[in-house]
């Protein structure tokens, strides 16, 4: 367990240095999607259309923000729940995207997916989305302007802090973390 | 008979939508500040202390708590000598829900037909309950809820022989089986008896009890108790990721019940438990 300082791109050898409960702090660029972003970008990818951007090498954030008021870059900005987005996760990991921020637990197929493409889960924590908000300096709205709060935006993060869950060595802090506190 | 305009229903209700997601209530202030002092594990009690610090910026610099501002949930306690002049009630609370997201800087997270999945723009429509009651006075509670902890909560249709022991069983097997998703340290509202709607709205009245007061039944007073202790023995912790604090309370409500059943319903929230009552 380390603390690790990271810059985007996050390319598969460093994903594949991470280790499940390294607390990580994540610099550059990564973008948000959740809910229906993931469903039009898996539905572009069927149909063969563009997607909103380049998912080699990226980090998608499991976030839709509270909006900014004026003179701020961003409303309460913390992850969503990322089981909902296990579906369309396999599919993306095996095209390129190295991480994923967001809170809770993967399916065995998204854990697979992540050791067989050297990708990396972190988690940010839940609820602390005021606090989250701070460590974003920049908040662009890329694609999907229709949805809202669900648009793809390009963030610049500084310091975004998160921690390895799931690792490309099958590692699983929840399970073990868990296990670890369990008092029978 | 006393007269109330619906006007001050919108108004009361955009104040405190606005209140709720950036304030929390005392009661679960108090408690995740004690769940610091106990917590075990050393990432718990930095998860614990991120809570703190991210309570302190959303009240002091108006961001809300979380970006999950929810579905806007009103408890609507009415007497029965009240008087609603100036239009629909009804209409009076969406509007009061439409005002304070808009001018709270909250999130619109409500879709309109549930398969369309088109955003309202503006959250509504709120879930409105209706009670009356004697006299001549309004009692409205806002909770906000938000879903990643909604989509954990559970109903079980239990036998009258499964007994406690089955609504023990219930009520741990929906907060394990919620584990990290959930966003704990989480608070578990409990609805025992009733029919199968009237357990699940129980369990969603239990989570606006403040979390300082037990329940008046001495059975039911043990039975949080309990549950409570064993939630903690589960070793989720603080947002999942091990430790002594996965709940922060267990509220059960109770109603009598048919004679060929025993409905539970557990509805769990996460640490932003918002609740705020106002009385008109």
């Amino acid at each position: 367990m380390s603390e690790r300082t990271l810059q985007t791109p996050l390319t598969k050898e460093n994903a594949s240095s991470l280790r499940a409960g390294d607390y990580v702090y994540i610099n550059g660029v990564i973008y948000t999607a959740r809910d229906a972003a993931h469903k039009r970008m898996y539905e572009a990818i069927q149909s063969g259309a563009g997607l909103p951007f380049e998912l080699k090498n990226n980090i998608i954030y499991y976030m839709g923000p509270s909006p900014a008021r004026e003179g701020r870059v961003i409303g309460s900005a913390g992850p969503t729940t990322s089981s909902r987005m296990d579906k369309y996760t396999p599919l993306l990991l095996d095209l390129g995207l190295t991480g994923m921020i967001g809170k809770g637990k993967r399916s065995p197929e998204v854990l697979e997916a992540i050791r067989r493409n050297h990708g990396v889960y972190f988690a940010a924590v839940g609820g602390a989305g005021a606090i989250l908000s701070k460590c974003i300096v920049s908040s662009r709205v890329i694609a999907y302007e229709d949805l809202g709060t669900e648009a793809v935006r390009e963030l610049q993060v500084k310091n975004f802090p998160v921690i390895v869950v799931a690792d490309d060595q099958g590692n699983n802090l929840y399970e073990t973390a868990i296990a670890q506190y369990a008092v029978n | 008979m006393r007269e109330i305009d619906t006007a001050t229903l919108t108004d009361v209700i955009k104040e405190m939508c606005i209140e709720a997601n950036h304030v929390l209530s005392d009661d679960m202030k108090s408690a995740l500040l004690q769940a610091q002092k106990e917590e075990q594990s050393p990432i718990g009690r930095q998860i614990l202390e991120q809570l703190e610090q991210n309570m302190n910026i959303a009240s002091q610099e108006q961001i809300p708590i979380c970006q999950d501002t929810g579905m806007a949930v009103v408890f609507l306690t009415v007497g029965q000598d009240v008087h609603f002049t100036g239009g629909s009630v009804q209409q009076a609370v969406h509007e009061g829900v439409r005002q304070g997201y808009k001018a709270g800087y909250l999130r619109k997270s409500v879709v309109g037909d549930p398969l369309e999945r088109v955003n309202t723009g503006d959250n509504t429509p709120a879930v409105i309950h209706f009670e009356i009651v004697p006299g001549d006075q309004v009692t409205v509670t806002i909770a906000p809820k938000g879903f990643g902890s909604e989509n954990m909560s559970r109903i079980f249709m239990l036998k009258p022989s499964d007994g406690i022991s089955g609504v023990r069983q219930a009520v741990l097997t929906a907060v394990r089986d919620a584990g990290p998703n959930a966003c704990p340290p989480v608070v578990v509202g409990v609805g025992i008896g009733g029919t199968f709607e009237k357990c699940a709205l129980l369990s969603k009245k239990a989570l606006t009890r403040d979390l300082r007061i037990r329940s008046n039944i001495e059975s039911i007073r043990l039975l949080e108790e309990e549950l409570l202790d064993q939630i903690n023995r589960l070793g989720i912790g603080p947002a999942g990721l091990g430790g002594s604090t996965t709940a922060l309370a267990v509220n059960i409500e109770t109603y009598p019940t048919h004679i060929a059943g025993l409905p539970v319903a557990v509805n769990i929230c996460c640490h932003v438990n918002r609740h705020v009552t106002r009385t008109i």
